[in-house]
């Protein structure tokens, strides 16, 4: 059972503190915080999301910028305890259209309102923004989304300048619009995290070193000829554009809903009919055939509870009568082979005794029609690197590159970059020390971030949408939106 | 009225000028508090809103509660709640406040609404006020009783409040049995939900004084209940599902086949996207199969991809509370997960505690066909610009190494990073070259040509440094430079803070001089010296032991400093296997996440509500030991004895081969002595090194085994005192001071062993035949029972220690006593005694 619920704005003040059972003492959100906050004296690693202190345990999880915290002394299943957290920062939002800490002030008794139906005594009651909502009566006072910065959700889905109704997202789902009608509308986001790991884009890092270690004296010269030979071609192919391979590769998707239709009605998903589930026989993580034959193959996926998959056997097709709130009707998981919406390629060279350069090239593998936003490209430097100056293509907008000294980290951002371009950063390296052994046993790896509305790798689509008509005329709004993110996006090198 | 002017005076509700705001929010409610007002409740509305701001940040508004309860004579719902929730805050420091409250919180009680008679029942049974019970027992009878499922819902927790507030008050009431009946028939699922957590909680802490409360408890685990339970899963909330799937593990099904029924039942639990459900469901799933090997495997395959799903959704908090039950899995079972390495490959973002499982996994995990791969991988991350992660990549790589595949590469690859030039992948890769030359000298030639080439200059950690030197030392006949290294290390050896390096320096100086004299001896009288005059008490001590030697007899000197190895084979297991055990049982739990067993770091009132008395060694019931540390040590030894024999067959090392020797067939009640006796020895014979001292058994059951079997010739009818006590202290002494007089094997009725959920069933069962329980613990398979018996006639007394397996329905029997002569007889009334558990 819960103890204690807090949530800590990231100064560590109170924003919501509610005590169930009484027996964890008061002070417990000033001694977690403190806690969290000098976790490590170097204060690199972060706490974990669960830890134990004099007897108490402390759960937590971050919710934009916010830590909503539970306390317990009993030995309670973690995973209860987090996702409780996560649903409960999901029903806040739910009701207050933001989830910040300015809506959580400003609606802190409707707050507690929501916290005491949702846990009583300890013991967790419901969830549901559905069940809730007969259960709690003030009123959401609406903070302004759009004063709000970009990065919030409603961000995800911008498409060059035309703006999806993405402030949608942010509106109660509660508070009725000014004019006092609610808009028929329902949400279905399709949103897929990859993840993609290239090999060293160029082979000849691992046969030397290997030449290098086992090998005497005599052999040596020849070899290091051998080398220098397999080096230079090395430098060759990665001109040529020859790229690291894919070691590996996930695509972790939700489809998500958000539903503003009165009356529950009944909701039929239909999926692609080529989707399989499991993938049987073959050992996960295997790239061998599958890709040729187009079918969307999910290693492994789970529903949400409202979900009926009668005819999912059939045609492919869930039904659920959606709770209000927004839920995620389906997680899924893929490792099935996939086209990467980018490649990378690193050339990291020596000029000279204490100088390098660095040639970053990346290129947009998707149709021109899609562009991509905030794209972030990092890439850790020697530690002896003292100065970089940048050389960027001329005539692109928005992008700059940036040498974060403490860190010793390049820097690289682009607004856009639209489908099939391909951008090129020069950077010269000056160190304080010559070097020594290998320059890319220094360097690297390359990480990307980014964001792609209205792209998804997988090719899983929600072909249509049926609701099941009441006897209204008015046809209700659908939005289908596909997005994709980089979720730890690496090329080695 | 105007809208409330003082919010000019406040703008931000976090930074509130002190009392004087208190005392105006005071005087404006008591201007409100009669008025009719229209638009009264909208000022009402933001007055009550600014007192609950302050109490949020702390500052004390209880001066406040007397308008506060005038004011909320209202039948404005948003402005009730506000005022519950105040007075649910002060209402325990401020008892004759509260007092003020009940008035209008039974009238609502009462209310048309019921939303209001719910909320308002709540808020009662929360005030916290002792004496204000009395009011709390007719509202909440009224509304266990509420034809609305709102109210029922409150009710059912509110009983729970009311018993942490005046137990006796609420069985008087006679609660319990009311939320029973509520619990079996009502239509709300929330309901019964809340039925069954109270009645969780209140039967576990009445169990242990009252024999009523434990039955019902094991009650709660019949199979009508359970099987109710199971029947309306669909119909619960997902939270209520965690619950009820709680209880169902505590649950043993009487066969195979009725296993099977629960699992495919429970089977679409695992699609669900909650993971709290999930990781409960496979809860179940794991401690039902437990005795079927091959069924456990199969589950351990079927829940890999849902877990694997519910490791890539969620958010990361998420995912690493799935993760450490994964981890939990991968090493009991590494062999299942070796095809899914690649999921354990770690991403540059993720934080450090989930990267440190995942190396843990990939450790595990690594096998023949996988290693290259695995391998492959580290060296990724050891080249990595974060330093903690590069260390743990480079232990994760010389863990395999030491695991035996392919070693040839993997020593390779080591000393590649000893070419990296980096000072802490350097360190790190010192220490593990050595101990991989423990165990593989053959590597040594190898080795040497690398770690020879390395400057002791780079080398700054004491750990690697130590590292170093002793491998200069053990391998100074191949390695050309070692004495003059090592001189110039003995040159330095003021500056060497280390006390752990200078003592290594030493004995590698030793070492050298041994195999080198002439090159040496100047090093050696050096550091001789040095280390006489060292303040360090250690160095010194060795170096004058060294001096003294070499002055006795250098031949000797070498056969102590430097004797043949040998080889060292396996390296010790930092955690037993009974701990991993312990652990296994509590999956889906805080001690999964810690790697711990829960009596490790829960005060013994929150163990859970089927956690009974652990401390069996110590029978704590009346006697705490004053000593925490030796409580603990006690506690541990406790476990091992009771988990001997629970490691699962796969895991055949350690003490798998009690597991064996326990479940082994075609023992029954008449077993010869001799056979029996042989079996005791084994479990003996490890008592005195699993036990410490201070519980006592070890040097008894060393002089059981000296005692012969006693068989006394055809005794006369034993009667048994129906009336006798002791007390557990006396009872501990007593159990200390006598030897064993038998010990027996004997078996168990499987339908008695069916009745073994709950623990009270077999003492009450055994108090029928005048033998009473003195204490009890343990957990699925094993329960210990120590029982007490008296002679009709005489004061002589018997005393017994019980331990029952009940997965392979073996009883362990050790009977001590005054009267020698009876043990026989005694034992088999015992057995009788036994043998009619759960047939009756």
């Amino acid at each position: 059972m819960i103890s204690q619920f807090f949530v800590l704005s990231q100064r560590g003040d109170n924003i919501v503190f509610r005590d169930y059972r009484r027996d964890v003492q008061k002070g417990s959100a000033e001694i977690f915080f403190r806690k969290v906050k000098f976790w490590k004296e170097d204060g690199k690693e972060e706490a974990p999301p669960v830890f134990n202190l004099d007897g108490v345990n402390y759960f937590h999880v971050k919710v934009v910028g916010l830590l909503f915290v539970a306390t317990t002394r009993t030995n309670l299943a973690p995973s209860l305890a987090l996702e409780l957290l996560q649903r409960i920062a999901r029903a806040i939002k739910d009701y207050l259209g933001v989830l910040s800490e300015e809506s959580m002030r400003k609606n802190f008794v409707l707050v507690y309102e929501l916290l005491d139906e949702v846990i009583d005594f300890g013991y967790v009651q419901t969830t549901s923004t559905e069940v809730l909502k007969s259960y709690v009566f003030n009123e959401p006072i609406v903070v302004d989304a759009a004063r709000l910065p970009t990065l919030g959700p409603a961000a995800l889905f911008m498409q060059g300048n035309k703006r999806m109704p993405g402030t949608a997202v942010t509106k109660s789902v509660v508070a009725n619009d000014p004019g006092g009608r609610k808009r028929e509308e329902i949400f279905v986001d399709i949103i897929e995290k990859i993840s993609v790991t290239f090999s060293s884009s160029v082979s000849y890092s691992s046969i030397s070193s290997a030449c290098l270690c086992s090998f005497a004296d005599t052999l040596d010269c020849y070899l290091l000829e051998a080398w220098s030979i397999l080096k230079r071609l090395g430098v060759m192919l990665s001109n040529d554009d020859e790229q690291g391979y894919v070691l590996t590769s996930e695509i972790d998707g939700t489809i998500q809903m958000k539903s503003y239709l009165t009356g529950n009605p009944e909701i039929r998903l239909a999926l692609n009919d080529d989707l399989h589930i499991g993938r049987g026989s073959v050992p996960s993580f295997g790239y061998s055939g599958s890709s040729g034959t187009g079918a969307v193959i999910l290693d492994d996926c789970n529903f949400h509870e409202s979900v009926h998959m009668d005819n999912f056997d059939i045609d492919r097709t869930l039904s659920l009568v959606p709770p209000d709130g927004e839920f995620p009707v389906m997680n899924y998981r893929i490792t099935q082979e996939f086209k990467p919406p980018f490649t990378v390629n690193t050339l990291i060279e020596e000029a000279g005794s204490l100088k390098a350069e660095v040639i970053l090239k990346i290129r947009a593998e998707f149709p021109s029609s899609i562009t991509a936003n905030t794209i972030l490209i990092e890439m850790p430097l020697p530690t002896y690197t003292t100065r970089v100056n940048f050389d960027l293509d001329r005539g692109i907008v928005g992008q700059n590159a940036d040498f974060k000294e403490s860190q010793k980290k390049l820097e690289w951002n682009i607004k856009k970059i639209v489908g099939g371009s391909e951008h090129t950063l020069r950077a010269k390296l000056n160190f304080s020390q010559e070097l020594h052994g290998n320059i890319t046993k220094e360097a690297g790896p390359v990480s990307l971030t980014f964001t792609i509305p209205m792209y998804n790798p997988s090719r899983l689509q929600v072909k249509y949408l049926q609701i099941a008509k009441k006897g209204k005329t008015t046809n209700p709004y659908r939005w289908v939106r596909y997005v994709t993110q980089a979720n730890s996006y690496v090329a080695r090198i | 009225m105007a809208p409330p002017a003082q919010s000019h005076r406040s703008p931000s509700p976090s930074q509130p000028s002190g009392k004087g705001e208190v005392s105006d929010l005071k005087t404006q409610l008591r201007q409100l508090a009669g008025s009719r007002a229209p638009g009264t409740d909208d000022t009402k509305r933001e007055l009550f809103k600014k007192v609950i701001s302050y109490m949020t940040i702390g500052i004390d508004v209880s001066s406040v509660f007397s308008e506060m309860v005038m004011c909320s004579a209202t039948s404005d719902i948003v402005l009730k709640k506000m005022c519950y929730l105040y007075v649910g805050n002060y209402a325990k420091h401020n008892p004759d406040l509260a007092l003020l409250t009940i008035n209008f919180l039974q009238r609502d009680c009462k209310d048309e609404d019921p939303m209001i008679r719910g909320l308002a029942l709540r808020s009662s049974c929360s005030l916290g006020v002792a004496n204000l019970v009395e009011y709390l027992v007719g509202p909440l009878g009224n509304g266990l009783k509420d034809g609305n499922s709102y109210v029922r819902m409150v009710a059912a927790v509110g009983v729970l409040k009311l018993y942490h507030l005046s137990a006796s008050t609420c069985l008087d009431a006679d609660f319990p049995p009311l939320l029973k009946q509520l619990m079996l028939k009502d239509k709300d699922a929330q309901v019964v939900a809340n039925c069954l957590t109270s009645l969780q909680e209140i039967w576990s802490l009445e169990a242990s004084t009252s024999e009523e409360a434990a039955r019902e408890r094991e009650m709660l685990l019949s199979k009508p209940v359970v099987y109710y339970f199971l029947n309306r899963m669909k119909e619960f909330s997902e939270w209520a599902q965690c619950i009820v799937l709680e209880l169902v593990s505590k649950y043993v099904p009487v066969d195979s086949e009725e296993i099977f029924d629960i699992m495919n039942l429970l089977e679409d639990r695992l699609l669900h996207a909650n993971g709290a459900v999930v990781l409960a469901t496979i809860k179940v799933f794991l401690h039902m199969t437990l005795s079927m090997t091959d069924v456990h495997q199969q589950v351990y395959e079927r829940i890999k991809a849902p877990l694997l799903t519910l490791v890539s959704s969620g958010s990361p908090e998420q995912s690493y509370a799935v993760l450490s039950h994964l981890h939990l899995l991968v090493m009991r079972a590494p062999y299942i997960f070796s095809s899914d390495y690649k999921h354990f490959y770690c991403q540059y973002n993720e934080p450090f505690y989930v990267k440190k499982l995942k190396l843990d996994m990939l450790t595990a995990v690594a096998n023949e066909s996988n290693t290259y791969e695995i391998v492959t991988e580290l060296c990724e991350y050891v080249a990595n610009v974060d330093i903690p992660m590069a260390r743990e990549s480079i232990r994760a790589v010389g863990k395999i190494a030491l695991q035996q595949y392919d070693v040839n590469a993997i020593v390779d690859r080591l000393l590649q990073f000893l070419e990296m030039e980096k000072e802490h992948v350097t360190a790190e890769t010192l220490v593990l070259v050595k101990d991989l030359l423990r165990k593989y000298p053959q590597w040594s030639h190898d080795c040497i040509a690398v770690v020879g080439n390395i400057s002791s200059k780079n080398v700054q950690e004491p750990k690697a440094k130590a590292a170093l030197i002793w491998m200069l030392g053990e391998y100074a006949q191949d390695m050309q430079d070692s004495p003059y290294i090592l001189e110039g290390l003995v040159e330095n050896w003021d500056e060497e803070n280390s006390a752990e390096v200078r003592l290594h320096l030493l004995t590698a100086v030793m070492k050298c001089f041994l195999r080198r004299a002439p090159e040496t001896q100047k090093a050696l009288g050096d550091a001789l010296a040095a280390g006489v005059a060292d303040f360090n008490q250690d160095v010194h001590d060795r170096a004058l032991l060294y001096y003294r030697l070499l002055k006795y007899d250098v031949s000797v000197a070498e056969r102590i400093v430097n004797p043949p190895k040998q080889a060292v084979s396996v390296f010790a297991d930092t955690q037993s296997s009974e701990m991993k055990d312990r652990i296994f049982d509590e999956f889906n739990s805080l001690s999964v996440v810690y790697q711990k067993p829960s009596y490790m770091f829960t005060d013994k009132e929150h163990r859970g509500p089927f956690a009974f008395s652990e401390e069996l060694g110590t029978l704590s019931i009346g006697t705490e030991p004053s000593d925490g540390a030796v409580a603990a040590q006690r506690v541990e030894a406790n476990d091992k004895d009771l988990l001997l024999g629970t490691s699962e067959k796969e895991e055949s090392h350690g003490y798998g081969n009690n597991g064996s020797a326990y479940s082994a067939p075609s023992y029954d009640a008449s077993t010869t002595a001799g056979a029996s006796q042989g079996h005791f020895d084994l479990v003996s014979i490890d008592q005195p090194s699993t036990l410490h001292p201070p519980s006592g058994f070890a040097i008894d059951d060393l002089l059981g085994l000296g005692m012969p079997a006693a068989p006394s010739s055809a005794p006369p009818a034993l009667l048994l005192n129906a009336k006798a006590a002791i007390d557990p202290s006396a009872f501990q002494q007593k159990w200390r001071q006598l030897p064993v007089s038998l010990s027996q094997e004997t078996s168990i009725d499987p339908q008695g062993v069916a009745g073994m959920t709950n623990p009270q069933a077999l003492p009450q069962h055994m108090q029928g035949h005048s033998i009473n329980c003195i204490a009890s613990g343990g957990q699925a398979p094993n329960f210990k029972f120590f029982f007490f018996a008296q002679k009709a006639e005489g004061s002589f007394a018997y005393l017994v220690e019980c331990v029952i397996n009940s997965s392979s329905c073996k009883v362990q029997l050790k009977i001590k006593t005054d009267d020698q002569a009876t043990s026989q007889a005694f034992s088999e009334l015992f057995q009788s005694a036994l043998s009619k558990f759960g047939s009756a």
